[in-house]
C-alpha cells in the first residue's frame, strides 16, 4: 500500500528533514506541502535524496484568484512507495517558478503545458514555448480571468 | 457491293424500336455519376474518436467493401471524398483546407459525429472549430458521437444519392 | 565529402501517425538526426470546459479524451470524486467497473496492436483484431448502449445493472481468448519481418524511463515494475490473482509484448471478477447535486496507456473550481526524440506505434 508522507512524520521532523521551513495546509487526502518559489528546488532535492521521491506523478497550476497561482507537484516513490503533494505558491504578477527539469527531465512537457494553459514561467527551463496552444493565441485559458463563450 | 436479298428493310418505326432497345442515350455526366456514386475513395483523415469507428467501419464486420467505399487513400490527390472524422482545433483548421484544396475535383466532404457538425461537447470551447462548414463545404451530416458505423454507411449511401441526382439535394428557396 | 541534414514534415494529416500529430524530422539521408514532436492539433480545452460543469457532466469528457480505454477514464474520475467525498460504492459495481476496466483495456491494446501492425505493412493482422474487438464492443453496447464513450461508470457505482445474459457471453468471450491469442501469435508475433523490425530497436534503459516520468508498457518493458493496480490498488484490485508483465530490454519488441501479455492478464482477472461477482444494487445512495466538501484530491488508476491521475479541486460548489488530468499518452510521447534518433526514418512509424500514443488524450 501506498503511503501519504504527511501520515509518517510530524510538520516539524519534516522541516528538520528537509532542512526547509514548510507549512502543511488542508485535511485529509487534500493535505499538502506549501513552500515559497525560493525554497522549491531545495525542499524537491531533499525529497528526491533523502525520501526517495524518484518519479514525477504530476504537475499541474491552480489559479486561486486574488490568493495567487499555485503550481502542484505530484511526487510519487517507486522505490518506497510513498506519495506527497508540494504546492508551491506565486502571485499572478510576477507568475514564475524555478524548473524542476533539472532534478525530473520528465517535467519538460508538464511545465510546458502549465506555462501554455496557465501562463506560470519556469525560470530556467530549457524551451519555454507553447506546447498546445498556437503561437498566436492570446491568453492563457485557465486563468480564472479567462472566460469562455457562450454556446452557439 | 449488292445488298443481301431476303432482308427486309426496316421501316422508321421499327427503327425507332430498335434504338429505344440497344442504346442508350445520356448524358456523360449522367454515366460519369453513376460510376462516381459507386466507387467513392474515402481520404483517411482521421482526427479524433470517430476516426476508430471509421476504421472499424472499414474492417472485417461492417465491412464497407460491400459498398465499393473501402478504398482509404492516405493522399488527397487519390481521393474523392474526405469523411471530417473527428473535433477540428483551430490549429488543425488550416491543414485540413490545404488537403481539401489538393484534392482533385469532383470531390465531396463528410462531416462525420458531432463535433465535426457543429462542435458538439466541445461547441463552446476557445481551440474548436464549431463545425467543419465553417472552413469547407459539407455535403453530408453525420450526427452521433461517435456515430455508429452504420450511420457512417449510411451517409454514405446519402452521398452516392446526392451524387447520382443533384437535383435531390437541391435545397429550393423561397 | 560535406553532407547536410534536411527537414522533413510529417503529419499532422498523415495515416500513421495515429491522428493529428506532427514530427518535425531532421534527417542525414534516411537517419534521424532529431525528431521534434509537435502536439496540440486537438487540444480541446476539456479542463476548461470541464470548469462550468457539474461533476457528472464532466464524466462524458473524459470518454474523449483516450477513446480507446474510456471506461478506464470514467473509473478515474468517478473514484477521484468519490475519494473527495467519502462514498462507498457498492459490492456488485465494483465487480462490474473491473470487469468494464479489463475488457476495455483489452479493446485498448487491440487497436495499438493492430494500429502498429498495419503501419508495418501487416494489414491482416489489423484485421483480424478489430474482428476480435467488436466483441468486447458489442458487450459494451448491450450493458451501456453505447460502443465507444460510455458514460457507464457514474458517481456511486454504474449506470445500470448489465442485462440477462451479459455475464454468460461475457464469459464466452472469456473462454474464446486463448484461441484467439493463439492466431495473434502466429499472425503477428510469428512473422518474421515483424519480429525484425522491432527487435533491438530504440531500446530505452530504465533509469531514464523513470527520469522522463514514462508510464504504462513504455516503463514495464523497461523492466521497471510499476503498476497503479498493484502499486497503489485502488476499487478492489487488491482481491485479484494477476501478474505484471515485465519487459528484459526495453526495445521496441518487449513494449509490443508486453502490452499482449497484459491481454492474458486482463483476461485473468475478468475471469475471477465474473466468479465472485455478488448480486445486490449497483448505485450507492448519491444525493442528486454532488456537491464534495472544500478540498482537493489526486487519485490515479493504471490505464491502458500508463498512469493516469485526475487531479479536482472543490470548492463546495456544484462545479469543480480545477479540474486535471495527467495524461500519460503525453508524458510518454515526450520519449519520442532520444528513442528515435540514428534509426532510419521507417522506424519512426514503428517507435510511435509502441509508445501508443492517442492524441485525444495526449492533447485533451
Amino acid at each position: 500500500m501506498v503511503k501519504f508522507l504527511l501520515d509518517e512524520f510530524e510538520p516539524a521532523q519534516l522541516s528538520n528533514l528537509l532542512g526547509q521551513e514548510v507549512a502543511i495546509a488542508g485535511e485529509g487526502v487534500s493535505r499538502a506541502l506549501i513552500v515559497t518559489p525560493e525554497q522549491l528546488i531545495a525542499t524537491m532535492e531533499a525529497l528526491v535524496t533523502k525520501l526517495g521521491f524518484d518519479y514525477l506523478g504530476d504537475l499541474t497550476s491552480v489559479d486561486r484568484g486574488a490568493e495567487g497561482l499555485e503550481v502542484v507537484y505530484h511526487l510519487y516513490s517507486l522505490t518506497n512507495q510513498r506519495e506527497i503533494r508540494v504546492k508551491a505558491k506565486v502571485d499572478a504578477e510576477t507568475a514564475t517558478v524555478p524548473t524542476v527539469t533539472t532534478i525530473w527531465p520528465g517535467a519538460d512537457w508538464f511545465e510546458r503545458e502549465v506555462y501554455d494553459l496557465m501562463g506560470i514561467s519556469f525560470a530556467g527551463h530549457p524551451n519555454m514555448t507553447r506546447l498546445l496552444l498556437p503561437e498566436d493565441f492570446e491568453g492563457h485559458p485557465l486563468r480564472k480571468s479567462y472566460k469562455l463563450q457562450k454556446r452557439v | 457491293m449488292e445488298i443481301e436479298k431476303g432482308i427486309e428493310r426496316l421501316n422508321d418505326q421499327q427503327v425507332e424500336e430498335f434504338v429505344q432497345k440497344n442504346i442508350i442515350l445520356t448524358s456523360l455526366d449522367a454515366v460519369f455519376n453513376w460510376a462516381r456514386g459507386r466507387s467513392l475513395w474515402p481520404l483517411s483523415s482521421g482526427l479524433a474518436c470517430c476516426a476508430i469507428e471509421m476504421m472499424a467501419t472499414g474492417a472485417s464486420r461492417f465491412d464497407m467493401a460491400r459498398f465499393g467505399y473501402e478504398v482509404f487513400r492516405p493522399s488527397p490527390r487519390q481521393a474523392d471524398v474526405v469523411i471530417v472524422a473527428g473535433t477540428l482545433t483551430w490549429k488543425m483548421a488550416p491543414a485540413m483546407k490545404r488537403v481539401y484544396e489538393q484534392m482533385a475535383e469532383p470531390k465531396w466532404v463528410i462531416a462525420m459525429g458531432a463535433c465535426a457538425c457543429t462542435g458538439g461537447p466541445f461547441n463552446e470551447s476557445y481551440a474548436v472549430v464549431p463545425g467543419v462548414d465553417k472552413i469547407l463545404p459539407v455535403d453530408v451530416y453525420i450526427p452521433g458521437c461517435p456515430p455508429r458505423p452504420e450511420a457512417l454507411l449510411d451517409g454514405m449511401l446519402k452521398l452516392k444519392e446526392k451524387i447520382q441526382d443533384p437535383s435531390k439535394a437541391r435545397v429550393k428557396h423561397g | 565529402m560535406q553532407t547536410q541534414t534536411y527537414e522533413l514534415n510529417m503529419g499532422p494529416q498523415h495515416p500513421s501517425t495515429h491522428g493529428v500529430l506532427r514530427i518535425i524530422l531532421e534527417l542525414d539521408g534516411e537517419v534521424v538526426v532529431k525528431a521534434t514532436p509537435v502536439i496540440g492539433y486537438l487540444h480541446r480545452g476539456i479542463e476548461k470546459i470541464c470548469e462550468g460543469k457539474t461533476y457528472g457532466q464532466t464524466i462524458p469528457f473524459t470518454d474523449r479524451m483516450d477513446y480507446m480505454h474510456s471506461m478506464n477514464n470514467n473509473l478515474g474520475l468517478c473514484q477521484a470524486v468519490e475519494k473527495l467525498m467519502g462514498l462507498e460504492v457498492p459490492e456488485r459495481a465494483e465487480y462490474i467497473r473491473v470487469i468494464m476496466a479489463e475488457l476495455s483495456r483489452i479493446a485498448s491494446h487491440m487497436i495499438y496492436a493492430g494500429a502498429l501492425v498495419n503501419d508495418l505493412g501487416g494489414v491482416t493482422g489489423f484485421v483480424f483484431l478489430i474482428r476480435d474487438r467488436e466483441r468486447i464492443l458489442e458487450l459494451f453496447n448491450k450493458a451501456c448502449g453505447a460502443r465507444m464513450t460510455f458514460n457507464y461508470i457514474r458517481i456511486g457505482g454504474v449506470q445500470q445493472d448489465v442485462p440477462e445474459g451479459w455475464v454468460e457471453e461475457c464469459r464466452r468471450f472469456v473462454d474464446d481468448f486463448p484461441e484467439m491469442m493463439h492466431t495473434y501469435n502466429g499472425l503477428i508475433m510469428g512473422n518474421e519481418i515483424f519480429q525484425a523490425r522491432m527487435k533491438d530497436i530504440a531500446i530505452l534503459p530504465p533509469d531514464r524511463a523513470v527520469a522522463m516520468a514514462a508510464s504504462g508498457g513504455v516503463l514495464r518493458a523497461s523492466g521497471v515494475n510499476y503498476d497503479v493496480r498493484k502499486d497503489d490498488p485502488y476499487g478492489i484490485y487488491d482481491r485479484f490473482d494477476f501478474d505484471v508483465p515485465l519487459g528484459t530490454k526495453g526495445d521496441n519488441w518487449d513494449r509490443f509484448i508486453v502490452r499482449m501479455q497484459e491481454m492474458e492478464q486482463s483476461i485473468r482477472i475478468i475471469d475471477q471478477a465474473l466468479k465472485q461477482m455478488p448480486e445486490g444494487p449497483v448505485m450507492a445512495k448519491v444525493p442528486k447535486v454532488i456537491k464534495p466538501p472544500v478540498g482537493e484530491v489526486y487519485h490515479h488508476v493504471e490505464n491502458s496507456k500508463g498512469d493516469l491521475g485526475y487531479y479536482v479541486v472543490s470548492d463546495g460548489g456544484m462545479k469543480p473550481y480545477r479540474w486535471h488530468a495527467r495524461r500519460p499518452a503525453m508524458v510518454n510521447l515526450q520519449l519520442l526524440d532520444e528513442l528515435c534518433r540514428g534509426y532510419k526514418i521507417a522506424d519512426v512509424v514503428a517507435i510511435l506505434g509502441t509508445l501508443d500514443p492517442v492524441l485525444g488524450e495526449v492533447d485533451c
